[in-house]
């Protein structure tokens, strides 16, 4: 073999898929259309998001790259959601286009163990539903124990604008003709998907003082569990700007609706979109009544002059685009540096991958990022990293890494893709997890840390610091337990500075702390806890605390789900032969195949008498 | 598997006793938390108790109960049986309180299928059992959903829909939180929404209710002193109505003693005949028994005696009834008055049972103060099996526990989470169960993306 891992594509799935392969310490390939393009970010230079946020944190805490090499290259710092709870806060970037991939680049060459090249893949060597490697289109082949394909839009991508639809990659780079054609002939069913991109503006072509600034936020945050400090100016952070469409947007927009290629431009479109990146026609035939929307202009880079345009996303030709650009205040005179797009690409129906990302077709080929139907750098990333870990632990023989429900954003995407599949390209949203009150920014660390040190992406310093931190948040807790507080009339009188009730018989720091007027700051400034920790401990102690009841209440539920999915159904059961089973539910779960009770009643179609029967079958059939 | 089931496991209201099994972990301490008598988390294994069944101080019935600990019993789990007085009345009461205080109610074949589950019947009768599960499970589920009326059901999904706009609306906060142009919900504009929800749900509630009486009937209690004319009364009304009569005379037990129908409601009627009034302790353990019926009645007929002088018991059960629904009669006007009418409430009812006078007044008083004539026209529609009734109450206790968030200004977030349970829970009631019903609220009502 050539090398025991082969990643095909470079963007954010396979960086954080071949670093992670060569880190835990296999020869790994990246190979990629083209070296520049690595982790570039060719729709919004953004990192993070509601939900997003909280994955990047969860990348970091495992040992992938997404957040270090966000905090190497922000713009722009928000923390979301934080006037909410904890549960929801979630990190927003605005990252550097060009400093992004330059950072990203520099760690990928500078990683032993992992070579880049360049080359489009055309096939796979497969030999009896084994994968062995990859075909170049110059027919050069590559050997390797197990391929990872992140593809992302590549897939035979077309791009659309008003009635022209060209066979090409974001920014006219090269497509890949044959390797989705190959995987349908090896046996995956594939899923035609569509997304597209807003306007690139020159920003010296905007009048600035007809729209409203947004700054980041002046406490300083980092999306790394390992840096004490944030790696960019907090006074100095690159604003957005916000403004809205006007009626003759509008006008414009209705008059041309059939230039657009989703609305008759072109006959031929058979991607489905995403429902939560509309494109601006979309947004203004469902929504009529709405007199206007919402764009944010969004700095690309310090090093050249393009801004987005976030909202605006379309398929219209240049020249209605053009007259659209200008209808809005402030780019009356704004140029156009490139024209927006939606673009069509192959996915696989993901119900043919394993939660551990290995496909379920061909042995030893995992897949991660967009070609498994998903959408945004994060969604992509998060996978990326699963998919190197797992393939790291095949090439072990190891039990594979699958992250549950109950902890972490990671386990909630993969196994939506895995138990229900996807038609619309999916984006996280914190609604799509049930326990979420668990799965916060605060503790992403707490949750995945163990786990990232255990496949060997977390080193020693790291996690005996991550370790220290554990200690400290048990001991203060002690303390805070151990030490109770009496109705003397000085404490009351601080209570009741803080508008707290007044205290009646002694109670501990512990409990005191569950009033939501308390912090620990003012316990420590009115001298009644006489010691405390650095602001991380300190507020995870508090969030523990304050949310202790709510928290158990999650945990309760998590529990239940936990004992369903201990309930295994061994991989060889034949659906067919259990004769009591609803035909519909024969089909879904044949389709599916779960590897667990839980799993199987998380399915559309499978009733809870199916998974009685399914139960009983289980027990007869395995247990004589 | 894991959670606890129950269900009556004899044919509702044939026979003069009604058995309700609870299996699983939490059988014992779920049926501990509304049997008053012993501790049963620490009675021995395979022991019966007697005792009673309320809720919080209310009496619902007397019984006996069994408790069986695992390993050895049909199911391998801890099953507790309660053996009530057959009435539907009670026994249905019964299994809404198991299910409000966390059992889930059994399906079709459950008990059979854990009993196999756990090793307990042959592997044999496993066929039997899927053939069970697959053909009542379903058709049992469509059954309960179908018999929900169309205005229940459109109520409950009006009401579902009020609340999902809600959950939207903060879902669409959070994941979309720098668009300013979607309505941001705060505390205090989700608080008159919730009270507004709590309210209807409330009142479906009632009607429910109001349901369960036209289907189940009212308990009524008649009390008096010996000798008032208490069982002649019960004989003139069941004689007229030409109702069964459960003869159980010279038994201790207090259980329902004739049914008549009355406009078509029907009235289980009770009184203290049974107690053997012999010994001199009798005026005390008239008014004991006396106060246990007027807790489980939903009417209280208590009976005075013309031809005698008010006594101190009497003044005391006049008393404790003003919190009930109640008639005061005056009995025997035939003979001489000696009651003295200026110290009693002015609607008393003066009858001579014996010459058949005023029991048509008696009636009619019954129906006024019950609505009879109005309910049977529009409420049977509305839930009154045990399994939706007891969905709706924990759906309530949701919306007040979201409420109680609120007035702890708790972040929205949280708040969220229990309104979120009662949308899951109303769905069960009618059987809806999409997962995906929120995303599309949220993605068809909001303009969102970039």
């Amino acid at each position: 073999m050539d090398y025991e891992i082969i990643v095909v594509g470079g963007g954010h799935a396979g960086c954080e898929a071949a670093l992670a392969g060569a880190r835990i310490g296999h020869s790994t390939l990246l190979i990629t259309g083209n070296i520049n393009n690595i982790a570039t970010m060719p729709c919004n230079p953004s990192i993070g998001g509601s939900a997003k946020g909280i994955i990047v944190r969860e990348i970091d805490a495992l040992g992938g790259e997404m957040g270090i090499n966000a905090d190497k290259s922000l713009l722009q710092m928000k923390m979301l959601n934080s006037s909410k709870g904890p549960a929801v806060h979630s990190l927003r970037a605005q990252a550097d286009k060009i400093t992004y991939p330059q950072n990203m680049l520099r760690t990928l060459k500078n990683q032993k163990n992992l070579t880049i090249l360049e080359g489009m893949v055309e096939d796979l060597i497969v030999e009896s539903n084994i994968v062995k490697g990859i075909i170049l289109s110059d027919n050069k082949k590559i050997t390797s124990n197990i391929v990872i394909l992140t593809t992302g839009t590549y897939l035979k991508a077309d791009i659309l604008r008003g009635s022209t639809r060209t066979r090409s990659g974001p920014n006219g780079e090269k497509t890949s003709m044959h390797l989705s054609d190959k995987l349908k002939s090896y046996g995956f069913d594939i899923l035609r998907l569509k997304t597209g991109t807003p306007p690139r503006i020159e920003k010296s072509s905007i009048d600035f003082s007809k729209t409203k600034k947004e700054d980041g936020d002046n406490i300083p945050y980092t999306f790394s569990h390992d840096l004490d400090k944030p790696l960019y100016d907090v006074n100095n952070q690159i604003p957005c700007h916000l403004i809205y469409t006007t009626p003759e947007t509008h006008k414009i927009i209705l008059e041309n609706l059939n230039k657009s290629s989703m609305y008759g431009g072109l006959d031929d479109i058979t991607g489905i979109g995403p429902r939560y990146c509309p494109s601006i026609e979309d947004k203004l035939t469902r929504f009529k009544d709405k007199e206007k929307h919402q764009l944010f202009l969004e700095p690309e880079s310090i090093y050249y002059d393009d801004i987005y345009v976030q909202g605006f996303s379309t398929s219209m030709p240049e020249d209605i685009q053009e007259k659209m650009v200008h209808s809005l205040p402030g780019l009356e005179k704004a140029k156009i540096l490139k024209y927006a797009y939606a673009i069509e690409y192959d996915a696989i129906y993901p119900t043919q991958i394993k939660a551990s990302l290995e496909t379920k077709i061909l042995n030893n080929l995992f897949t991660a990022g967009q070609i498994n139907g998903t959408s945004g750098y994060e969604e992509a990333a998060c996978q990326g990293l699963i998919a190197g870990i797992n393939a790291c632990m095949k090439l072990e023989n190891k039990k594979p890494l699958i992250l549950k429900r109950n902890e972490a954003y990671t386990g909630v995407l993969i196994d939506d893709l895995v138990t229900k599949g996807t038609i619309e390209p999916y984006r996280m949203l914190t609604s799509r997890a049930e326990y979420r009150l668990l799965l916060r920014s605060d503790n992403a660390d707490i949750r995945l840390r163990e786990y990232g040190y255990k496949v060997g992406l977390i080193d020693e310093v790291r996690y005996n610091k991550f370790k220290e931190k554990l200690n400290n948040i048990n001991n203060f807790k002690d303390y805070l337990k151990n030490n109770k507080i009496f109705p003397t009339r000085e404490n009351n009188e601080i209570l009741s500075k803080y508008n707290s009730p007044i205290l009646k018989d002694g109670i501990t720091i512990y409990d005191l702390l569950k009033r939501s007027e308390i912090t620990i700051d003012t316990l420590f400034k009115e001298k009644l806890i006489t010691k405390k920790y650095n602001d991380d401990v300190n507020k995870q102690v508090e969030i523990q605390i304050k949310y202790e009841g709510y928290i158990k209440k999650v945990e309760r539920e998590a529990e239940k789900m936990l004992k369903q999915e201990e309930k295994q159904i061994p991989e060889d059961i034949d659906y067919n032969k259990i004769t009591n089973l609803a035909s519909e539910a024969k089909q879904k779960l044949n389709e599916v195949r779960p590897t667990s009770i839980g799993q199987a009643m998380r399915i559309s179609g499978v009733n809870p008498s199916d998974i009685s029967i399914l139960m009983v079958y289980l027990r007869k059939k395995y247990n004589e | 598997m894991d959670d606890t089931i129950a269900a009556i496991s004899t044919a509702q209201g044939v026979g003069a006793i009604s058995i309700i099994r609870v299996s699983g972990n939490d059988s014992i301490n779920i049926v501990n938390k509304i049997f008053k008598g012993k501790d049963l988390s620490k009675v021995d294994t395979h022991t019966i108790h007697y005792g009673y069944i309320i809720n919080n101080e209310e009496i619902i019935d007397e019984v006996l109960v069994s408790v069986m600990k695992s390993p050895k019993t049909f199911t391998r789990e801890d099953i507790v049986e309660i053996n009530s007085h057959g009435g539907i009345a009670p026994t249905n009461k019964i299994l809404e309180l198991l299910l409000l205080n966390g059992a889930r109610l059994a399906e079709p074949g459950e008990f059979t299928k854990r009993a196999f589950l756990n090793g307990r019947i042959d592997l044999i009768e496993a066929d039997g059992i899927m053939n069970i599960i697959s053909s009542k499970s379903d058709k049992a589920r469509k059954l309960s959903i179908n018999q929900i009326s169309g205005k229940v059901s459109n109520l409950i999904k009006d009401l579902r829909k009020d609340i999902v706009e809600i959950i939207s609306n903060i879902e669409v906060n959070i994941d979309y939180p720098e668009y300013d142009d979607i309505e941001i919900v705060t505390n205090e504009k989700l608080l008159p929404k919730l009270l507004n929800i709590k309210e209807k749900i409330n009142k479906t509630i009632k009607k429910s209710e109001d349901s369960k009486v036209i289907k189940e009937g009212l308990k009524v209690g008649i009390i008096g002193r010996p000798n008032v004319g208490k069982s002649s009364l019960l004989n003139n009304l069941l004689e007229e109505e030409k109702a069964i009569v459960t003869d159980i005379e010279g038994t201790t037990r207090d259980i329902v003693e004739g049914t008549i129908n009355l406009n078509g409601i029907l009235l289980n009627i009770t009184d203290t005949a049974g107690i053997r009034e012999t010994t001199n302790i009798v005026e005390k353990l008239g008014v004991e028994k006396s106060k246990e019926i007027i807790n489980t009645s939903d009417l209280i007929i208590m009976i005075l005696n013309n031809n005698e002088e008010l006594t101190k018991e009497d003044k005391e059960l006049i008393n404790i009834i003003k919190e009930k629904k109640h008639i005061i009669i005056s009995n025997k006007i035939d003979l001489d008055n000696k009651l003295d009418y200026s110290k009693l409430p002015k609607d008393i009812i003066k009858i001579s049972i014996v010459n058949n006078k005023g029991i048509d007044e008696l009636k009619e008083r019954i129906i006024k103060l019950f609505n009879l004539g109005e309910l049977q026209t529009e409420d049977l529609t509305y839930l009154s099996d045990a399994r939706s009734i007891s969905l709706l109450k924990k759906s309530l206790f949701k919306i007040e526990e979201s409420i109680n968030s609120i007035n702890n200004n708790e972040p929205i977030d949280i708040v969220e989470l229990n309104i979120k349970n009662a949308w899951e829970l109303l769905g069960e009631i009618i059987g809806e169960t999409y997962t995906d019903e929120l995303l599309d609220d949220l993605f068809s009502r909001f303009c969102l993306g970039k």
